[in-house]
């Protein structure tokens, strides 16, 4: 559950953000995360549900976008999904690549204020 | 979610192989409902674009700088609980001993039975107690190396929380990560586990001394290792056998 500690430091964030602009609530969090990042997405949501009580963020909406993971195959000069049947294989020549374009992202994107 | 169950399930009990699926994920971006109407023009919105682990990274950034400075050399050990972490390194710490200087930290939630383990003569030892985090982050190993003595330390031996899940976002500052599969966990925990295989410089595949004695599939464990993790060195050995060692203690020469 390193999911909450997660969602702590993007809502100390989104809090340090909203009195910075001297808005009063926070009323959207835009978050994105990536298939590899070791977050999953569920669990990260519920930490949002039990920490957001009693902030500035109360009732906010917390959007968490996930990101695909993208692999390259220098064989075949191409990028592919890796996928949970296949992983880094690719599905052109089956070679097993270890290039990860994309997947590990774990950012707060954007938030929407009162 | 709360979820009220409506009803009792009136599918058939399936024919014998079959699997009755039940799919929690999330079904994707579903419009919220904001709370509250909003004035026109009152909402703002800035865009951030920050990484949330951007504090770790930090922090592993400082480790790793800190250690690179004294000629240290860390390896993050991470596994499922129970998959050989602390046999693996006793038996390495045993070889290496008057040979090249070592130095450990060890995560755990509760207990210092680890770090006791692997006391011996001359090597700076430290347990962090984490009292329920599941893994360690870059702060905690910040915290181990001001209490551990490290002078003329050439090796350090993280081993980390036994999770497969939550270690593998967290940067330590280390300079390899390393993956721990014992035979028993079976051959497809790195489908079930990708992220921690695909982060991993290094696989071992331990407790092969039993393998055989537990019908272990070891040519579907090996590919589907490369699969999830095509960068990592495989290595095959037992820790407490001794089996597999010399490569094993030869990759960790090569470090140095």
């Amino acid at each position: 559950m390193h999911e909450l500690g997660i969602a702590e430091s993007a809502l100390a964030l989104a809090l340090a953000e909203t009195k910075k602009a001297g808005a009063s609530r926070v009323r959207r969090i835009v978050i994105r995360v990536g298939a590899l990042s070791g977050v999953d997405p569920e669990a990260l949501n519920f930490a949002f549900v039990a920490i957001l009580p009693g902030t500035a963020a109360e009732g906010a909406t917390v959007q968490i976008d996930p990101v695909a993971a993208v692999a390259y195959c220098p064989d075949c000069q191409q990028d592919f999904t890796p996928d949970t049947d296949h992983f880094f294989e690719c599905p052109t020549c089956g070679r097993l690549c270890a290039t990860i374009k994309q997947g590990r992202e774990l950012d707060l994107m954007r938030l929407e204020m009162l | 979610m709360p979820h009220e169950i409506s009803k009792p399930s009136a599918a058939k009990i399936p024919a014998r192989g079959d699997v009755i699926l039940v799919d929690v994920r999330d079904p994707g971006d579903v419009p919220p409902t904001p709370p509250g109407d909003a004035l026109p023009g009152a909402v703002r919105t800035v865009d951030l674009q920050v990484r949330l682990l951007d504090e770790n990274d930090k922090r592993a950034a400082e480790n790793r700088a800190f250690l690179q400075k004294r000629g240290i050399r860390a390896l993050n050990f991470v596994s499922s609980p129970g998959a050989g972490k602390t046999t693996l390194l006793e038996r390495t710490l045993d070889a290496f001993a008057g040979e090249v200087r070592c130095a450990v930290l060890v995560g755990d939630l509760e207990t210092d039975n680890d770090a006791r383990r692997l006391r011996r003569e001359g090597l700076p030892v430290a347990q962090i107690t984490t009292g329920g985090t599941c893994h360690l982050d870059a702060a905690m190993v910040a915290r181990g190396l001001e209490a551990l003595p490290l002078d003329r330390v050439r090796l350090l031996f993280v081993e980390n929380v036994g999770n497969l899940v939550c270690p593998a976002s967290f940067d330590l500052g280390e300079n390899r990560r390393i993956t721990l599969l014992a035979c028993t966990e079976g051959e497809d925990k790195p489908l079930k586990y990708p992220p921690i295989f695909t982060s991993a410089h290094a696989v071992l595949l331990n407790k092969i001394d039993i393998a055989a004695a537990i019908g272990f599939d070891r040519a579907a464990a090996l590919a589907n290792i490369r699969r999830v993790a095509p960068q990592a060195e495989v290595f095959e050995l037992s820790a407490r056998t001794g089996e597999g060692f010399d490569r094993w203690l030869a990759y960790l020469r090569a470090l140095l």
